[in-house]
């Protein structure tokens, strides 16, 4: 299978969705020759022309908006914004109009769009371009919320996404634009809401997402050095999450880290601690500890905001605290 | 020219300053010595030297993510800036800000932004502010050509109009919003066009004249003064370098560059000053080495400063 990069598998996805069929198209900001804010459209300009991979002016709130109204008129458009932030200007498309839709109008409506959006931090891109905002979109019923950490996981759910029927809110981070995996040339699709198992263990549970699977393999590395066992799973969705999975392993490990860049307060953590608590608390033999982003905006000095994002020594700490 | 040697000069000296801690910056990104990224005001500099020398200090203005010239304009403290944008605790926002984020509120200034748009509701709750305490305080709202297709631009520039407050829009037209040209972005040629659906008045001025600026931007802040409610006025400029630094750039050309950097705002002004008696050559090349010392002493104060201590992280959340 052949290497690529996150991003090559975003736009890999992009591009064989939009060969296969005619009504997915590409909006926002710079996408066109420019090949988007950081590059996932690259070369799909050139490829489906101007009709297909549009530049709108800066206008968030039109461009999720005008993606509802194309997908609730048959098309499936793929939106990108530049940056998670960026939905502030545009949120009441997204939550009042998009996710809306069909519930209000008596399930006659179907909006089949995809809103791309990068998060997280780790640029020096300071507060108002860095946050990681996804406990805001699993909170609104009738939207989808996709949160891939890895390359082949990108790929195929970002398929899935073109192909699903509902508003799919796609969250990547910008740090994992460059990680390599495998990814298989071929079009498939990962089911919207199955988690993935990304290291089998025993002793703790790490429920971790995005960038922080990554952070969370790491940590399993050097806690297996001491003979700790983690199992790594990533939801890979949070909007619809796959407690089955989260619970199925905190009923083998007894014990539970929840890692996520998002700011820990009523972070998506909160949920999935809530939903083991609620599901399986007699099988818990330590509390539940969340490994997450302190209560405050993104800071910009280099020291700040390293200090700011969790990472594998956050986790490695959470889990031995534990014991 | 019928205005006073001593603004004239200082105009010129600001957009030096304007020039020189820009080209500072592009010089020190470069060596990656700078953290995150910047947008840089070369090339724009009369857009706001023009604006803000029709301001007084209890005047605000709101800027944008190219920010760095109008904080300067409006006064803003060098060191402290190039400080913040070091990424340093001695700087404007105590290195919590960076490039994007500085403010001034002692000086009327009310914020950078990293939010296209995110300027004109906040100049127009100023402008509230101060028709509410009945002042004549004035508020400069700049904003991009890319920026004036926002809904939060147009819901400012009716709102303000509606309801007469003392704003002066300063759309800095550079032709393009990062890639996309604005002949893609907007179906108007002029931006100003678009006061008509206001009912304020709009105005175009060259935006590499720094003086026509002035002339306009001064008429428009007398009217804000009087309570006769905002004007737009559209400035039409270049910027010299990419979007940001490290933009290759590849959607516009270099004709076009070169034709606007042979409307340098510096050199025009300096011809001006000089042919009109106010100000000989000398004059002017002894003020661009004051401001060059300045920007020594600027860069100096922000490489020596210390980085924020790591228990500054949750500060300032909440007063
Ligand atoms: C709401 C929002 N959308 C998009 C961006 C990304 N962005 C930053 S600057 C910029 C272009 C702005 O163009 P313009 O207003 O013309 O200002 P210029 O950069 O030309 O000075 C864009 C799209 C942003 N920062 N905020
Ligand atoms: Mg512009």
């Amino acid at each position: 299978m052949a290497k690529k990069t996150y991003l090559q598998a975003l736009n890999e996805a992009l591009a064989q969705e939009m060969e296969k069929d005619q009504s997915v198209f590409i909006l926002g900001e710079d996408v066109g020759q420019f090949g988007g804010c950081f590059g996932v459209t690259q070369g799909l300009f050139d490829r489906f022309g101007e009709g297909r991979v549009m530049d709108t002016p800066i206008t968030e709130s039109v461009i999720v908006g005008a993606a509802a109204g194309a997908a609730a008129s048959g098309l499936r458009p793929v939106a990108e914004l530049m940056f998670v932030d960026f939905i502030g200007v545009a949120l009441d498309q997204l939550f009042n109009q998009a996710a809306k839709m069909r519930y209000m109008f008596g399930g006659k409506a179907k909006v089949p769009m995809v809103l791309r959006m990068p998060q997280g931090a780790g640029i020096g891109a300071a507060a108002q371009h860095s946050q990681s905002l996804e406990a805001w979109f699993m909170h609104i019923p009738g939207l989808k919320v996709a949160i891939p950490s890895t390359p082949y996981d990108a790929k195929g759910m970002l398929i899935s996404a073109i192909r699903d029927d509902n508003p799919v809110v796609f969250l990547e981070h910008k740090l994992l634009y460059g990680v390599e995996g495998d990814v298989p040339e071929e079009s498939y699709a990962i089911e919207l809401g199955k988690a993935d198992i990304k290291r089998e263990g025993t002793d703790v549970t790490v429920v971790a997402t995005s960038r922080m699977v990554h952070s969370a393999l790491e940590a399993a590395e050097i806690l297996a050095k001491d003979g700790i066992s983690l199992e790594v799973v990533d939801p890979r969705c949070l909007l619809p999450l796959d407690t089955g999975t989260i619970l199925d392993s905190v009923r083998k490990t007894h014990a539970l880290v929840i890692a996520h860049e998002a700011v820990g307060f009523a972070g998506p953590g909160a949920e999935i601690a809530a939903q083991v608590a609620e599901k399986a608390f007699d099988y818990l033999d330590a509390p539940i500890t969340r490994v997450a982003a302190p209560f405050c905006p993104v800071p910009f000095s280099p020291p700040l905001e390293q200090a700011f994002i969790p990472g594998a020594g956050d986790i490695v700490k959470a889990v031995r605290a534990l014991r | 020219m019928s205005h006073s040697k001593e603004i004239m000069v200082k105009m010129y000296t600001t957009m030096n300053r304007i020039r020189m801690f820009e080209s500072m910056l592009q010089e020190y990104f470069a060596a990656g010595k700078i953290p995150g990224f910047v947008h840089l005001y070369l090339g724009e500099e009369a857009v706001a030297v023009g604006a803000c020398s029709c301001l007084t200090d209890r005047d605000s203005i709101t800027s944008t993510h190219r920010g760095h010239g109008h904080l300067i304009a409006k006064g803003g403290d060098l060191k402290l800036m190039m400080a913040e944008i070091f990424g340093k605790s001695t700087g404007y926002c105590k290195g919590k800000g960076g490039s994007m984020h500085i403010a001034d509120f002692d000086l009327g200034i009310l914020g950078a932004n990293g939010i296209v748009g995110g300027g004109g509701p906040l100049a127009t709750g100023a402008a509230l502010a101060a028709k509410y305490k009945k002042t004549d305080d004035v508020t400069i709202c700049f904003f991009g050509d890319g920026a004036s297709n926002q809904g939060t631009t147009q819901e400012s520039l009716n709102m303000a109009s509606a309801w007469k407050l003392p704003v002066v829009f300063v759309n800095e037209n550079n032709g393009y919003g990062i890639s996309c040209p604005q002949c893609k972005s907007m179906a108007v040629t002029d931006i100003a066009d678009r006061a008509a659906a206001y009912d304020m008045p709009g105005v175009v001025v060259d935006g590499n004249d720094v003086l026509a600026v002035h002339e306009a931007v001064g008429e428009a802040v007398k009217r804000a003064r009087r309570g006769e409610g905002p004007t737009l006025v559209e400035c039409k400029t270049y910027r010299w370098r990419g979007h940001f630094e490290g933009d290759a750039c590849t959607y516009r050309c270099t004709e076009e560059l070169n034709e606007w950097m042979a409307k340098d705002p510096i050199p025009r002004f300096e011809e001006k000053l000089v042919e009109s008696g106010l100000a000989t050559a000398e004059e002017l090349e002894g003020v661009k080495a004051a401001v060059k010392k300045e920007l020594d002493a600027a860069l100096e104060f922000a490489q020596s400063s210390p980085l924020p201590e790591l228990s500054a992280l949750l500060d300032d959340v909440y007063a």
